[in-house]
């Protein structure tokens, strides 16, 4: 069926694809452009292991059409670190063990990284709010917390 | 999983939308937030050959009050809902509702609009529109329809609307003085749609419940309307031995199926429960608390 050609900015650089309408999101970044930091996890919209930020705002990419995003900008795990230096959260995430296995942690630092977008401060109720779409099935919600409270307090 | 073959379109106004559901007919789907249509179709419940994909028609993401009605457009998204001054303040049903649906990831994309359209019973937005007494726009080939959300379910994954119309608006009455409404869900967790579920909305007028509206989630093949509970309650006082009357009433109007949720009789206690609690809520925001 229908063929679309998809130009998109990935972590700051354009990147176009001729995609199949069915094409999901998390599979152009996989596949098509090599950008494995974004897991799959259940692929039915519920554990947030594929999450992005499209536009900004975190999504789940296993429920994004590739070519949904034409004209947009997707962010993965893999554009958080600029010039060779960690972003806060991850470096957040080293310092508070806040992954054991570390099959969450791609969805689970977009996530924090957004929220630390717009919420400077935030308190442990606020975090496991805006975490509740990303699993962790180590359970180490804890030290995600901390580690989302640690990069908070080196960006003020 | 992949879905399968199918072909999508993404027009850039509303005629271009309308004019490939006309060529399309009910081969086609209308793509808006997808998080319930793109599930649906990775797991083969839907198999739609054609995406009409009306994301990027601009003009259509507003939530605003205009002429005592408050407005909803097409791609409203959940989290716009959420965080929106206006709702939170004055209609504070629709913030609990977007709060609980799905999980804040899902919300960033999840329409208000695609929550009704979807005609899912176990979706939240039914019974609080179903209160509230919503109306919903929906322009088709030839012209524009208003169908009040009451006549707008008609089945299990069915709704009034044709496969040549676009729902595009939800318009909903603003708040009369001494009005107050809430919504109760009973989720497992995060994320899971309603064991059960209960809107309430009540205008009270020098003491006395002028006017109730009650809606019940997940508690039939298709989002309930509990009028029975609704007539009764007009005339009464807003007390805690008339809710919880009003509470059987509303039950006895659920007609739940049996699954890994709960019982058919743990569902209808639940809803009964959830009605009490809501109205409860209710009436303490229509008094001002």
């Amino acid at each position: 069926m229908g063929r679309h050609r998809v130009h998109v900015t990935v972590n700051g650089t354009a990147r176009e694809a001729e995609v199949e309408s069915r094409l999901l999101l998390v599979h152009l970044l996989r596949e098509d452009f090599r950008l494995t930091g974004t897991h799959i996890g259940c692929d039915t919209t519920h554990c947030g292991a594929c999450t992005v930020l499209l536009d900004g705002r975190p999504v789940k990419s296993c429920t994004v059409l590739a070519a949904q995003v034409d004209g947009r900008r997707v962010t993965t795990v893999e554009g958080l670190e600029k010039d060779g230096k960690l972003d806060p959260i991850q470096d957040g995430f080293m310092q508070e063990h806040g992954l054991q296995c570390g099959f969450c942690t791609p969805g689970m630092m977009l996530t924090s990284y957004a929220l630390l977008e717009r919420s400077k401060n935030p308190g442990e109720d606020e975090i496991r709010h805006a975490i509740s779409g990303n699993l962790c099935r180590c359970t180490g919600y804890v030290n995600i917390v901390k580690a989302v409270q640690h990069a908070a307090a080196k960006q003020r | 999983m992949i879905p399968p073959s199918f072909d999508y379109h993404a027009p850039r106004t509303l005629p271009e939308a309308l004019a490939l559901l006309g060529q399309f007919g009910d081969e086609a789907k209308v793509l808006s937030g997808g998080q319930s249509l793109l599930p649906m179709m990775k797991l083969r419940l839907a198999q739609p050959a054609h995406l009409v994909d009306i994301g990027r028609i601009p003009g259509l993401d507003y939530i605003k009050e205009e002429g005592g009605v408050l407005k909803i457009g097409a791609l409203a998204r959940e989290a716009s809902l959420e965080a929106s001054e206006i709702v939170r303040s004055r209609y504070p049903i629709l913030a609990d509702t977007a709060a609980v649906i799905a999980d804040p990831l899902v919300r960033n994309l999840a329409t208000v609009a695609g929550n009704l359209a979807h005609g899912d019973p176990a979706n939240d937005h039914p019974a609080t529109m179903l209160a509230l007494g919503a109306e919903v726009v929906a322009p088709g080939p030839r012209d524009e329809r208003t169908i009040p959300i009451g006549q707008f379910f008609t089945g299990l994954f069915t709704t009034a609307l044709e496969p040549t119309e676009v729902l595009t608006e939800i318009r909903i009455p603003a708040p009369p003085p001494g009005s107050g409404g809430a919504y109760m869900k009973l989720e497992r967790k995060v994320g899971d749609f309603a064991t059960a579920g209960a809107a309430a909305f009540l205008v009270i007028k020098g003491g006395v419940i002028d006017r109730a509206g009650i809606g019940l989630t997940n508690v039939g093949p298709t989002p309930i309307k509990a009028r029975e509970a609704e007539t009764y309650l007009a005339g009464k006082k807003p007390e805690d031995a008339v809710f919880a009357e009003a509470g059987r009433i509303a039950a006895s109007a659920a007609k739940p199926g049996a699954d890994r949720r709960g019982s058919v009789e743990y569902k209808k206690e639940m809803a009964r429960v959830l009605t009490v609690r809501a109205l409860k809520k209710a009436a303490q925001r229509a008094a001002g608390r």
